[in-house]
């Protein structure tokens, strides 16, 4: 018997009301990520990004339609069960960071993973671990507020990575990042797949999307297209000098 | 290739394989080895335009080689070429006329176009990604032009988000 998709949705929908007018955020995605899959789901501003990703990871009731989780039925779930669904296996980075402002980085970091069960030396080593790869050790005593939206950002994944989460859904978590820093997510979220972890991924970078096993593009709250990147074509030993014909 | 000739030359005079080592060394991985045969073919050329000139050296037991030094008027051109502003890339436009064009004749479907397109763009890019890790942190220049090309690929992307938002 194969294994349970980690995620499945069925014609999920999500229809905010604002003042009194629908608007149809999500409309209809049906979507099944396997095991250790990494995808990234891209479209323009607005698309339904956000809205779908928090959905999968029970941060906003869906309007209609189905999310399976693992083989269960997640979207019927009240707050308390997607608070526990949460705290041993999705980690979550949103878009606008969501880090505790009157803790320091380290105990953000810390926090989830403690919540989960872990030691408080294992949640330590752990975080010591997180904030080195995200080149964060120096901010570990800030608090969040004294950070910039970059370094920020690292923390977020951090956090999310704290409790090993089997998958890990994220949302833009390289939308403030220089290319130097952008390279250090990259890395560490090259490692957590080889981990055979799970990764849903919600990205505007090419850089990132272009590593991701699979691409989701969402239109208007509808999936358009999905399907893998292309390995590439060209002979493997290039150099960058053949980017200068790549671009001709 | 005329005018980084010229560069190298308004350092120092040089013949044509010093030339070719000194770009080498320079661009590292980062520009495509330049072949000997083009080097001459295009001092020859900088020569009968008369920005640069060759004298013969004698070499002992081997034939005489030439030695391009910059004239005067190589100075010229080659500060005018630093004084103005180097054109900008294109839009790439075939694709665009594809886009625009396509649908009318029935030849395929826009929205079909563009995830084709965008798939394309995105296993370049990951091209870039695999190139970008196999080279080495001391080879800035290969690096930069590598960052340069992914951000290039990243507007092609974000352009091609806003065809689809508006054409569709
Ligand atoms: N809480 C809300 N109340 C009402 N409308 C909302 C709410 N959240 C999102 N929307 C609307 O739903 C649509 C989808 O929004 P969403 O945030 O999912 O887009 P996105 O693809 O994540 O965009 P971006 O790339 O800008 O982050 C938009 O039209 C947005 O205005
Ligand atoms: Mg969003």
């Amino acid at each position: 018997m194969r294994a349970d998709p980690v995620v499945t949705t069925v014609n999920l929908v999500k229809i905010y009301q604002n003042g009194g007018v629908p608007v149809p955020a999500v409309r209809g995605v049906d979507l099944r990520v396997e095991r250790g899959e990494f995808v990234a789901i891209m479209g323009p501003s607005g698309s339904g990004k956000s809205t779908l990703i928090h959905m999968l990871g029970g941060l906003d009731p869906r309007t209609s339609g189905e999310i399976w989780l693992d083989g269960k039925r997640a979207d019927t779930l009240g707050e308390s069960a997607w608070a526990l669904l949460r705290r041993k296996k999705i980690g979550f980075v949103f878009q606008f960071f969501n880090l505790v402002a009157n803790m320091t980085v380290a105990d953000n970091v810390e926090l989830p993973a403690l919540l989960a069960g872990a030691s408080p030396r294992e949640a330590r080593e752990r975080r010591e671990r997180l904030l080195d790869a995200l080149g964060l050790t120096g901010c570990a005593d800030a608090a969040p507020a004294q950070l910039a939206g970059g370094e920020q950002q690292r923390v977020a994944l951090a956090r999310a990575l704290a409790n090993r989460p089997s998958l890990l859904l994220a949302d833009e978590p390289t939308g403030n990042l220089d290319s130097r820093n952008t390279r250090d997510v990259l890395k560490l979220l090259g490692e957590v797949h080889r981990d055979g972890q799970t990764i849903i991924m919600v990205t505007h970078d090419a850089r990132v999307a272009s590593l991701a096993d699979r691409v989701v593009s969402l239109l208007d709250g509808q999936i358009v297209d999905d399907g893998a990147v292309a390995a590439p074509r060209r002979r493997p030993r290039g150099t960058a000098g053949d980017v200068v014909e790549l671009r001709g | 290739m005329r005018l980084f000739l010229l560069a190298l030359l308004a350092k120092e005079p040089a013949h044509g394989y010093e030339l070719k080592q000194a770009l080498e060394q320079i661009f590292g991985s980062a520009y495509p080895s330049p072949n000997i045969g083009q080097i001459y073919v295009t001092l020859g050329r900088l020569e009968k335009d008369g920005l640069v000139r060759a004298v013969d050296v004698e070499q002992s037991n081997r034939p005489n080689k030439k030695v391009y030094y910059l004239t005067a008027a190589g100075r010229e051109a080659l500060d005018a070429w630093a004084d103005e502003p180097t054109e900008g890339p294109r839009v790439r436009d075939e694709f665009f006329m594809k886009l625009v064009l396509a649908p009318m004749t029935g030849v395929a479907d826009r929205m079909a176009l563009i995830n084709r397109q965008r798939r394309h763009y995105l296993s370049i890019m990951r091209d870039l990604n695999g190139l970008a890790e196999r080279t080495a942190p001391e080879d800035r220049v290969a690096l930069l032009l590598i960052e340069g090309a992914m951000l290039h690929l990243q507007a092609d992307l974000d352009w091609l988000e806003r065809c689809q938002e508006d054409l569709s």
